[in-house]
């Protein structure tokens, strides 16, 4: 890595860094650096996870994110991102969000995977994935951007890692005996009203591809998924932009309900 | 038999299966007093060239599973083979003939189990109790012989023909299906090819991991826990040809489908 490099990273990260900070959103990093690469923005993001670690905060799995065609067309690419889940980020099923925990928030219904086994790739498979899962939960994810506006590009979305805010669990695990997460279908409610449906073959034909995907990415950086990480595995629904005082609650075929709401 | 008649023999299937084309079975001239254990000894030097060249083993398989090819084969026992990371068909691939010689297919009921089981006298309770998940197959067969034209140590010297497998994603708990009773059919463009029921399958598709564990018991080796087993054929093997569109149903335990491409 050129120095040049490694100044621009950690200037990134500062930039992106003040957003949590003051709290409030930044200008997008490829206004900075318009030739900002993938590998790069992964490096920003790393940097962040670092600097978390430090300051004592946990990781407790990751999530994928880009993985429907929609998501992709729209920015342009053709496989997903992922990011850094940390304890802090985890609520409970229920919880309410206060006004200080996020910026500017949407709220996506997934499938959250717990695992049993390290998975390390290249080659992981579906099955593979299948296999080493000890237990799912329907989940909530809301999403975040520290990019005012959300005028993100595919490397302003992976520095900021993922573009991950909060998560939230459903409050039974479920074992995937007699499950086929491809037709698992959800329907995400705002304040009761219906505002995006989904199945689970949206996120790549199936949502444990997603973390294949994301155990045979690692494996570029000579990393694997650890047995007890939770994946966020990638919206079955649309992202929904959230305002105070919103209550959102998923409903999922066979897994149950998981919900939240804004303060 | 001499390590470097072994070696030879192996590497003539491995040649055969690396260039897709068929060979004359080892028993017409080659070798025609191959034994059933010499023929293993040829299946792990195989599996050891394998490995060598950067694959792994993703479980085992069972062949010569159902009555009609014991009959056939005047044999008692089945043969195991080992599928390999390179055959994994992913559900939503397509099968491309290119691939193979002269590919067949049988529905299978897979399995996993949570722990290993290792001796020679395993029950069909002791394995479902030691199962993890269940889920649907379908293995892709193709002998490297001429026409599928073999003895039971050509087979088994070829790896028990194993040439792809579709592992289905579908769980399902051993005890909430009487497996003996579950039917599969194939369906290709909407005909109706085979059916047949677990019970093919040495009686209960359990007994055929029973009988794998008292095989590899003999080598003092286990059968591995979190590894997709293959049972053997419920049906049996279907010719595929370009521009089938393939219909598993395995009632509930699932359902796979597959198109074929040249």
């Amino acid at each position: 890595m050129s120095l040049d490099t490694i100044i621009n990273v950690k200037k990134l990260y500062h930039h992106l860094n003040s957003a949590y900070e003051q709290n409030k959103t930044v200008s997008p990093l490829s206004e900075i650096a318009p030739t900002l690469s993938v590998d790069q923005a992964y490096q920003v993001q790393l940097l962040h996870v670092e600097n978390a670690l430090k300051q004592g905060k946990i990781v407790t799995g990751k999530k994928i994110g880009l993985t429907s065609k929609a998501m992709q067309t729209q920015l342009g690419v053709n496989e997903p991102d992922y990011g850094h889940l940390f304890d802090a980020m985890y609520l409970p099923n229920g919880a309410s969000i206060q006004k200080e925990q996020v910026l500017q928030p949407k709220v996506e219904a997934e499938i959250a995977f717990k695992l049993s086994n390290d998975l390390k790739g290249p080659g992981i498979t579906a099955f593979e994935v299948i296999q080493a899962t000890e237990y799912i939960f329907p989940a909530l994810e809301i999403i975040d951007s520290r990019i005012k506006n959300w005028q993100i590009t595919l490397a302003d979305t992976i520095a900021d890692n993922a573009s991950s805010g909060l998560y939230v669990l459903g409050d039974q695990p479920i074992r995937l005996t007699g499950i086929d997460l491809r037709q698992i279908a959800v329907t995400l409610y705002k304040n009761n009203e219906i505002v995006n449906t989904g199945v689970g073959i949206a996120a790549l034909n199936h949502p444990a591809k997603c973390v294949a995907w994301l155990a045979n990415k690692l494996a570029q950086y000579n990393l694997s998924l650890k047995a007890g990480e939770i994946i966020l595995s990638g919206a079955l629904s649309g992202a929904t932009a959230a305002q105070p005082r919103d209550a959102y609650k998923a409903k999922f075929s066979e897994l149950g309900e998981v919900s939240v709401h804004f303060e | 038999m001499e390590m470097t008649q072994v070696k030879k023999l192996a590497d003539y299937v491995h040649q055969a299966e690396k260039e897709k084309r068929e060979i004359t079975k080892i028993t017409s001239n080659l070798y025609p007093s191959l034994t059933i254990d010499e023929a293993y000894l040829i299946q792990e030097q195989l599996i050891l060239d394998k490995k060598n060249e950067g694959l792994r083993i993703i479980g085992p398989k069972m062949g010569i599973t159902s009555k009609a090819k014991m009959k056939q084969m005047n044999v008692d026992n089945p043969i195991y083979g080992f599928v390999f990371d390179r055959m994994v068909i992913e559900e939503d691939e397509q099968i491309s003939m290119a691939d193979y010689i002269h590919p067949k297919i049988e529905p299978e009921i897979g399995f996993i189990l949570k722990k290993d089981l290792y001796g020679d006298d395993i029950t069909v309770e002791e394995v479902l109790n030691a199962t993890k998940y269940v889920f649907p197959a379908v293995e892709v067969i193709d002998s490297r012989y001429e026409n599928f034209n073999f003895t039971l140590p050509d087979v088994i010297a070829d790896n028990t023909s194993a040439a792809g497998a579709i592992f289905g994603y579908k769980m399902s708990d051993p005890n909430s299906l009487a497996l003996d009773v579950l039917g599969a059919s194939i369906k290709i463009n909407g005909e109706v090819k085979a059916f047949g029921t677990g019970a093919a399958v040495l009686g209960h598709p359990a007994e055929s991991i029973a009988r794998l564990a008292q095989m590899l018991f003999k080598k003092g080796k286990a059968v591995k826990a979190n590894e997709p087993i293959l049972t053997g054929g419920m049906t049996e093997a279907i010719m595929l040809h370009a521009g089938d569109l393939v219909e598993v149903d395995f009632g509930q335990l699932g359902h796979l489908s597959f198109s074929v491409t040249p």
